[in-house]
């Protein structure tokens, strides 16, 4: 990571991995949406952030003007190495219209509600072998301990990828979502074992086709034909890097404010009812996930000078906390009923994966707080936020009480 | 009165048939839609609204007139 300066004024300076924004964003957006709805930065060869609920719907409705060819901010220009819209390196989020829908629409029916649920049990259970290993320990940690190794092990098993490489996910995940910032040659190499690792899987399953995702990409057909090699793949990497980084750093920041929170704990034992709207309201309040996209051409929107290839970040996060679109925004509502959240984005990209990720959740915590009712973060100044476009605590020593 | 769904809106959150699993189901790709013919009563018109009020796309309409 390259030394950068301090930022001074996120107005006109934004960077969404300086100490102050991975640290605590909340304020920072609360102020540029009274100041200018959409904050300007040079870094990064030049990007808007909207602060606003209609700032990021308006762009993430609007497939016109921009693209989704890249969706992670980078150091400098768009990859020149990234294969152009419409179809990008990892369908369907790299993808426009028309494309995007064909291939949005291919792994939809894995991620309905009816396929995800029947893994419940099974979610349900490495939930509750992980806390077997932690009974009896004063000091737990909901990050490493937990809340890591619960997404690594779904996507494997969707997928059909062997038992134990979760802890390789996890690396190629890091690569991936943090390699955006090395020059291109480093980048390729560090993805190197990452495209191995794949190849090696896909051949795997074209000699012993089985009932998974890998099998059903590799043989799926649209308008009488296969999908092509490079469209396989960028699917199961996309499937791992989305489904991973993302729910474990949910599951994470819901232990956190639960942690942190002993009224909203002690409502949430007590009326197991509220869950479904409790996970809600953890979306919305700690939503883990910014978007990028680019700007397709030079125009004036919402005000602001866009270029050609300029970034934009979506700030889901920060339109949650737009308090024209949600009452009391700035508290957290265990019972909030109204909750148009933004979590899993707007518009045709909404996440696929949205329903898995509930289940995860809801598992991860109802399981937790069954087991240990009562707890509190260990040392505050010990919890660290992952920094990047996906946050959420990855150290979190939690105090299991009596 | 009728609740629906305007199918160029949703994207498939699915808020409504889980807030309101009596009134809304989902297709095979995970969007929501309205079983049956969407009639309301005072009681389920309630309900529908719980689910207006919560879908991000702003998919679901409902029409009062008696
Ligand atoms: C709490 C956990 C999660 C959050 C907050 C989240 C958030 C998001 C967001 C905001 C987008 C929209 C991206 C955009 O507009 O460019 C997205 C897209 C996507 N997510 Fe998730 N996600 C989560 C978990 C998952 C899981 C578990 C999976 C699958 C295993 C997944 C798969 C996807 C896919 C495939 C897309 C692309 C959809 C498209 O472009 O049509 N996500 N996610």
């Amino acid at each position: 990571m390259t030394d950068k300066p301090i930022v001074q004024d996120f107005a006109t300076d934004w960077d969404h991995t300086d100490p102050a924004w991975v640290n605590n964003p909340y304020p920072i957006w609360d102020e540029l949406r009274g100041r200018c709805p959409v904050a300007h930065t040079d870094r990064y060869g030049g990007a808007w952030f909207p602060a606003t609920h209609a700032g990021v719907s308006a762009i993430a409705n609007d497939t016109e003007n921009f693209t989704s060819r890249t969706v992670v901010v980078g150091n400098g220009r768009p990859q020149e190495d990234a294969p152009p819209a419409p179809i990008g390196v990892a369908p369907p989020i790299t993808s426009d219209p028309p494309f995007h829908q064909i291939a949005r629409r291919l792994i939809l029916p894995a991620f309905s509600p009816g396929a995800v649920n029947a893994l419940e049990p099974q979610i349900r259970a490495l939930c509750a072998g992980l806390i077997d290993q932690m009974e009896g320990h004063e000091i737990v940690n909901g990050g490493t301990e937990y809340a890591q190794f619960i997404p690594p092990s779904v996507i494997k098993q969707m997928l059909g990828f062997p038992a134990g490489d979760e802890d390789l996910f996890r690396e190629f995940v890091h690569i991936i979502l943090e390699g955006i910032d090395l020059p291109i040659e480093e980048r390729i190499e560090a993805f190197a074992p990452i495209e191995a690792y794949f190849v090696q899987q896909i051949e795997e399953h074209q000699e012993n086709p089985r009932d998974d995702l890998t099998s059903y990409l590799l043989n799926v057909e649209v308008g009488g034909q296969k999908l092509a090699m490079e469209h396989v793949f960028g699917t199961m990497v996309l499937i791992l890097v989305a489904g991973i980084d993302t729910t474990w750093s949910a599951i994470g920041a819901s232990l956190w404010h639960l942690a942190s929170h002993p009224d909203d704990l002690a409502r949430l034992v007590n009326e197991p009812d509220l869950m479904p709207v409790a996970i809600e309201e953890f979306l919305r309040f700690y939503a883990p996930v910014t978007m990028a996209r680019l700007v397709k051409h030079d125009m004036e929107y919402l005000g602001c000078p866009m270029k050609e290839n300029d970034w934009i970040l979506l700030g889901f996060p920060a339109a949650n906390r737009d308090p024209n679109v949600f009452e009391d925004a700035d508290k957290f509502i265990i019972d909030r009923r109204e909750n148009r959240h933004l979590a899993f984005g707007l518009g045709i990209h909404r996440c696929a994966g949205s329903n898995l990720a509930r289940l995860e959740l809801r598992c991860a915590i109802e399981e937790f707080i069954k087991r240990f009712p009562r707890f509190e973060l260990a040392d505050s100044s010990a919890v660290t936020w992952a920094q990047g476009q996906v946050r959420g605590p990855r150290n979190l020593p939690i105090r299991i009480l009596a | 009165m009728k609740v629906l769904i305007d199918a160029d809106r949703c994207q498939g959150h699915g808020r409504c048939f889980s807030l309101a699993p009596t009134l809304f189901e989902f297709d095979e790709l995970g969007n929501g839609v309205v079983i049956g013919d969407g009639r309301l009563d005072s009681q389920t018109l309630e309900l529908a609204r719980l689910a207006q009020v919560n879908c991000p796309e702003h998919a679901i309409e409902i029409d009062e007139a008696p």
